[in-house]
């Protein structure tokens, strides 16, 4: 049994408990992996109408001061200065070798910068930046603690959503915000953004209001109160990276894909020699999509092999709920990592044999 | 609360042993209580018809969303039918797990066996 004295509850706690959801400690919360409809029920729910997911337990930080931007730059690898306000970017926060502390999102206000991190490594990614600010006119705070996010994602979140806010919904592009009211409560941030794929508002709030937007926005039947089993499949469909399991501290962003994160003429960054390093030698792996033919369940930590050598293990897999075929992500070396190449999987002493194919694995969604 | 028909046996695994019309045969698939502990099955992989299997032999495997569990064979015998409908439909194994979900049905090697397993009192005790 799980000792679960020391984590962390959202202000959905009770409700999550109430609707049946199964409860599991997860980044030192707890939290739903799934509602009674099921995980398979709950994914499909959100690539066909909406499904609302509780994420409060993600990290916030903000930075406010005349050095915020010249801060923010100098610790992640995307150009925050390239950001117009009212707009977000993903980025990643890195070690000076190059590899993860974290991915996370990187919102521009008026007057400051607002930081969002993976629960999982808050702390970490605190300990990482905070130190680094005292060089910057800036100020940083953890608002973690008061802040609530609820994310509404499916091809219908916008028609669900529009009726009960001020916000003006349609003219938000994909990876933009705003600032308006939600079901009567007011300075919600609303953000076209989310980790589905799918069209969809991420709304960041007082928690001490938390339960009147989840009842409002669930009263509509189109929305299903979906939990973190059905967000990781459905990031998975969609090839983003999962810290934990596609990135962490032993890789770097050009070998997980994310090049298009690394702004290395931006200036001076974390990690950034070790990149310009990398990318002067050449990539020896890189992070692959594959599928399998076999009727097989590829899970995080199976063994991968390239003809007989071992290249590490699958960082994420599963059953792909929308195109019913096996999905997941490894390392391979460069040259065995082309689109179409073969190679192998250990499931339970068996090997399988899986192939590299094109990301995303779902191609229909719905996100603009 | 977790379904425990009172005319089944059980074993500590989460399996359950049905009698059938032929007191030599016994159908054989997973409780309730593990259909919902797994979560959505997504597959079931079964054993051939003919199969012969010992006492807490692994006779299949069933892969949920979450997790994949192996499937321990409750009894000693040989399979003498397989439902072929988890193929095509495993959601079967959670919507109803003693009817239409159910896995093997195995001829027993020797009746008594059935002493070794669990009561629904016992097993609803387990699972408690």
């Amino acid at each position: 049994m799980t000792t679960e004295t020391n984590l962390k509850r959202t202000p959905l706690h009770d409700i999550h408990v109430a609707l049946g959801g199964k409860i599991v400690p997860f980044a030192g919360f707890e939290m739903p992996v799934q509602y009674p409809t099921g995980i398979t029920a709950e994914h499909k729910a959100v690539r066909e109408r909406a499904g609302l997911f509780d994420v409060s337990h993600m990290g916030e930080f903000i930075v406010r001061g005349p050095g915020a931007i010249d801060f923010v730059n100098s610790v992640t690898t995307n150009n925050a200065a390239a950001l117009a306000v009212g707009q977000v970017q993903y980025s990643s926060f890195l070690y000076d070798n190059g590899t993860f502390v974290d991915d996370c999102l990187v919102y521009r206000f008026a007057d400051h910068v607002m930081l969002v991190v993976n629960a999982s490594n808050a702390a970490k990614d605190w300990a990482h930046i905070q130190p680094k600010a005292a060089a910057f006119d800036c100020e940083l705070t953890d608002v973690s603690d008061q802040t609530a996010l609820l994310a509404l994602q499916g091809p219908m979140a916008q028609q669900v959503l529009q009726p009960f806010t001020d916000a003006t919904l349609d003219p938000i592009e994909y990876y933009h915000f705003t600032t308006g009211s939600v079901a009567g409560v007011p300075n919600v941030i609303v953000s076209r953004t989310g980790y589905t794929g799918e069209d969809g508002f991420e709304l960041y709030f007082d928690p001490t209001h938390a339960t009147t937007i989840w009842k409002a926005l669930t009263a509509d039947g189109r929305v299903t109160p979906a939990g973190l089993g059905a967000r990781d499949s459905l990031r998975l469909e969609m090839g983003m990276a999962l810290y934990g399991n596609d990135i962490d501290d032993t890789v770097t962003p050009l070998e997980a894909n994310l090049g298009w994160i690394v702004k290395l003429a931006k200036g001076d960054f974390t990690g950034r020699e070790a990149l310009v390093r990398q990318k002067a030698g050449g990539l020896t792996r890189k992070l692959v999509g594959f599928t399998s033919a076999e009727k097989v369940f590829p899970r995080h930590g199976y063994p991968v092999f390239v003809g007989d050598t071992p290249s590490g293990t699958v960082c994420s897999g599963t059953m792909s709920p929308t195109l019913n075929i096996p999905i997941g992500t490894c390392y391979l070396p460069v040259a065995s990592a082309a689109e179409g190449s073969k190679f192998e999987m250990e499931i339970r002493g068996k090997r399988v044999p899986a192939t590299v194919v094109k990301m995303p694995f779902y191609k229909n969604a719905s996100h603009r | 609360m977790a379904n425990v028909p009172a005319d089944l046996h059980y074993t500590p695994d989460h399996e359950y042993v049905k009698g059938t019309s032929d007191p030599n045969v016994v159908v054989i698939g997973i409780t309730d209580y593990a259909q919902d502990q797994l979560g959505d099955v997504v597959f079931v992989e079964l054993p051939r018809k003919g199969a012969t299997f010992g006492a807490h032999d692994v006779f299949g495997t069933i892969e949920a969303v979450k997790a994949v569990s192996e499937l321990y064979c409750p009894l000693a015998g040989e399979v003498v039918e397989v439902n072929d409908r988890l193929d095509g439909e495993p959601a079967l194994v959670n919507s109803d797990p003693y009817g239409n979900g159910w896995m093997i049905k195995l001829r027993l090697k020797s009746q008594a066996d059935l002493a070794s397993l669990l009561s629904a009192d016992a097993y609803a005790g387990h699972i408690g």
